[in-house]
């Protein structure tokens, strides 16, 4: 048996309500994980891209995106070559920050991880940071001895490199 | 475009399907559909209760190979579909559901979708995991092509059970309504061409197996591939087992016949499996009671995995060559290739090895002489039933002696809830498969405590015209479990004694059917063949012992090398 591992799963779906409960519902049944899931409009206003990203081994992930195709409403699944993908994440990090030390040692971390202050109140500051999950988690740890308030992720959405593009008539 | 409603727009769809009958039962929420059903010349045949009318469209669609349609109210009445609709989806079977449902809108009552309305249930939430798919229509307009759409989806790929959830309020809207034949389904395109490699590697370990064995699945049968199989069998002389689901694909009678394999197999089916060194499995998706615990289960073979459905390959047995297309199809290819490259086989090694082994267990499965046991009463039934008669079964102890001891010929003549084990299925089955083939005997396998679950269907039977038989294998036991408590938890019966009650004869009466009560195996001949002549839904009470068990046996948890023979 292959070691378990995330998995980036691409796909796209018929842009209506009960998709994402039919979708989710899957995983559920059959036992499998979702790390996270990021659902999106498209290029095409009728379709929706669902980015899931699933912990298992190479059969478990075999079997997600067989279950996956045979969902009526998902059109199109693809695995992603994590040697060749672009993968991006958000995160809004509330953190304690109240006297003026910790505000600016927070302003320059975020300055060097090329994140932005986007709220500012007189116990906390809010920022925002876009990159891969391991970038956002390193943030994050550099934030924890500050006292992080509040966190919210948007899970990771992904795209192939280059010219190559999944076009659905 | 034509100017109609909601529900004429849904009979006029449902004629362009070829639908004929529709089991269900009215309520609130369906009544303008079934206004305009009253005179549209569909047969409507009121079942007693709801999962009884998917029942009867699961059998209708399996004895037939057209699909089968089940309606209901909103609420409790799709809840009750519930059972039935899961049934269908474990046995692939096109069973078609209409749900009326509380109104998307309404401007003046709460009495719509959201407010828990009366008698409202998600009913697409509900049956998400348990349809092929499933879809509420929120305008009147869209119903011919979601209807078009619905059996689509059920008749083709893998068959299985969809959902149409109905607003009143659509029913009754009234819109421009377009028809056509046209199907877009841009995430379903099922693929029914063997690839020409994979066909060609299959081809290679065919020819070059000393023991090959065919593992034939209830896909045989859905995809009408039974002369295929039978062809390509004789050609290689390679002996046929079937899983639970695909009795019946492949002639009992036959000597390359192996009968079912797993927990209640044949020992030579059980045994020559786990001999073979080619495996050629079609149609199946290797339940836990086919393959017994999974590490044990043909270690030495080579396995060609036939399926129409991409995820069954692999799901819980490693394939070395795996093809996804119709089995029809693959096995036509397959011995066209093959015809081409070898003579016609003749008594091997391996077939004198399959005529030995079926001859030594031949005595095991010889239910001896003792008068009323019901090996014996089922071979007694296949000697007065003809080679069309169509058998259900209920689940149980009663669906395994069916399994083990009444040859099946043809495929589509025994029909039993193989995946879900719904106790009560066999009844309704067996009305929805007379229903199909008016003109076949159909006869129900019951044990009296799976009969009990839905009995009240023989008042359906009566009004409707639709006569069965019934033989009620009554050891007043839960049986099966009753079984598995005598030999694994040391006779301790716990919850499985049923006594007495009811006096089936008069049960039958009192829904005015016949009743008839059975003590020898003669009285049983004479009764059932009265039976079959009747115009009314005929129960037979067979009282059988119960201390009964069904044997062979697989343990559960165990292998199929562990199969216990009595």
């Amino acid at each position: 048996m292959s070691k378990e591992q995330n998995h980036i799963i691409s796909t796209i779906v018929e842009h209506k309500p009960g998709v994402l409960y039919m979708v989710s519902n899957m995983f559920r049944r059959r036992g499998f994980n979702i790390e996270s899931i990021s659902v999106g409009s498209t290029e095409q206003s009728d379709l929706a891209r669902m980015t899931i990203t699933v912990n298992g081994d190479e059969r478990t992930v075999e079997q997600v995106v067989k279950q996956l195709n045979k969902l009526i409403d998902v059109i199109k699944v693809s695995r992603l070559d994590p040697a060749n993908i672009v993968t991006r994440e958000l995160a809004l990090i509330k953190v304690r920050a109240i006297d003026t030390k910790v505000r600016s040692d927070v302003i320059n971390y975020a300055d060097i991880f090329r994140a932005r202050v986007v709220d500012v109140s007189s116990e906390s500051l809010m920022v925002e940071i876009t990159g891969t999950s391991d970038k956002i988690n390193a943030f994050l740890d550099l934030m924890k001895p500050f006292g992080v308030k509040e966190v919210a992720r948007t899970g990771i959405t992904a795209l192939s490199r280059g010219v190559k593009s999944v076009k659905i008539e | 475009m034509v100017k109609m409603s909601g529900a004429q727009a849904l009979v006029e769809a449902l004629k362009q399907q070829n639908v004929e009958v529709i089991f269900g039962i009215v309520g609130g929420a369906i009544i303008p559909l079934h206004d305009v059903l009253r005179d549209s010349g569909i047969r409507h045949i009121l079942t007693r209760h709801e999962q009884c009318a998917a029942h009867a469209a699961d059998g209708y669609a399996r004895a037939s190979g057209r699909p089968g349609v089940c309606m209901a109210t909103s609420g409790p009445g799709a809840t009750n579909l519930v059972t039935g609709i899961a049934n269908a989806y474990l046995d692939s079977s096109p069973v078609i559901s209409f749900t009326g449902q509380v109104n998307t809108f309404s401007a003046i009552s709460s009495y719509m979708i959201g407010r828990d309305a009366f008698q409202e249930a998600d009913i697409i939430g509900i049956t998400t995991p348990i349809t092929k798919y499933n879809c509420q229509v929120k305008k009147a307009s869209e119903i011919p092509k979601t209807v078009r759409l619905a059996f689509h989806l059920a008749t083709t790929g893998r068959p299985g059970p969809t959902l149409i959830d109905l607003p009143k309020n659509v029913q009754t809207e009234v819109d421009e309504m377009e028809f056509s034949d046209n199907v877009e389904v841009r995430g379903y395109k099922p693929k029914t061409e063997p690839h020409p490699i994979q066909v060609k590697k299959a081809v290679k370990l065919l020819i070059e197996a000393k023991r090959p064995i065919v593992l034939a699945g209830g896909g045989v049968i859905i995809s009408n591939a039974s002369p295929e199989l039978l062809e390509l069998a004789e050609l290689l002389m390679m002996p046929v087992s079937t899983t639970f689901m695909g009795k019946g694909c492949f002639p009992e009678n036959h000597p390359l016949s192996l009968g079912d394999v797993g927990m209640h197999g044949t020992c030579a089916a059980n045994k020559l499996i786990l001999e073979a060194d080619v495996l050629l499995a079609v149609g199946t998706r290797f339940s836990d009671r086919t393959t017994g615990t999974l590490d044990q289960f043909c270690p030495d073979a080579k396995i060609i995995h036939i399926d129409i459905d991409a995820a069954e390959i692999g799901k819980n047995v490693e394939v070395d060559v795996p093809i996804v297309a119709d089995a029809k199809e693959t096995l036509r290819v397959i011995r066209q290739l093959l015809v081409h490259q070898l003579k016609q086989r003749e008594n091997s090694p391996w077939f004198n090895r399959v005529k030995e082994l079926k001859e030594q267990f031949q005595s095991e499965m010889d239910p001896g002489d003792c008068d009323l046991k019901p090996p014996l009463l089922l071979k007694e039934l296949r000697k007065i039933l003809p080679a069309n008669a169509i058998l259900t079964t209920e689940v149980g102890q009663n669906q395994m002696w069916a399994a083990l001891h009444f040859e099946t010929y043809k495929p589509r003549t025994f029909i039993s809830s193989g995946g879900l084990g719904t106790m009560g299925f066999g009844f309704p089955a067996a009305l929805g498969a007379k229903v199909a083939c008016p003109g076949c005997a159909v006869v129900d396998i019951a044990g009296d405590g799976s009969f009990r679950m839905t009995e009240q269907e023989l008042a359906c039977s009566v009004t409707e015209k639709i006569p069965v038989t019934v033989i009620v294998l009554n050891n007043s036991m839960l049986g099966m479990v009753a079984q598995w408590q005598r030999l694994f938890y040391d006779r301790r019966y716990s919850a499985v004694e049923l006594g007495s009650s009811p006096d089936f004869v008069k049960l039958a009466e009192a829904y005015g059917a016949q009743g008839v009560r059975v003590g020898s195996l003669r009285e049983f001949s004479e009764a059932m063949k009265k039976a079959l002549k009747s115009e009314v839904t005929t129960v037979i009470d067979v009282p059988i012992s119960p201390e009964e068990n069904v044997f062979p046996m697989v343990p559960a948890g165990k292998g199929l090398k562990d199969t216990i023979s009595g």
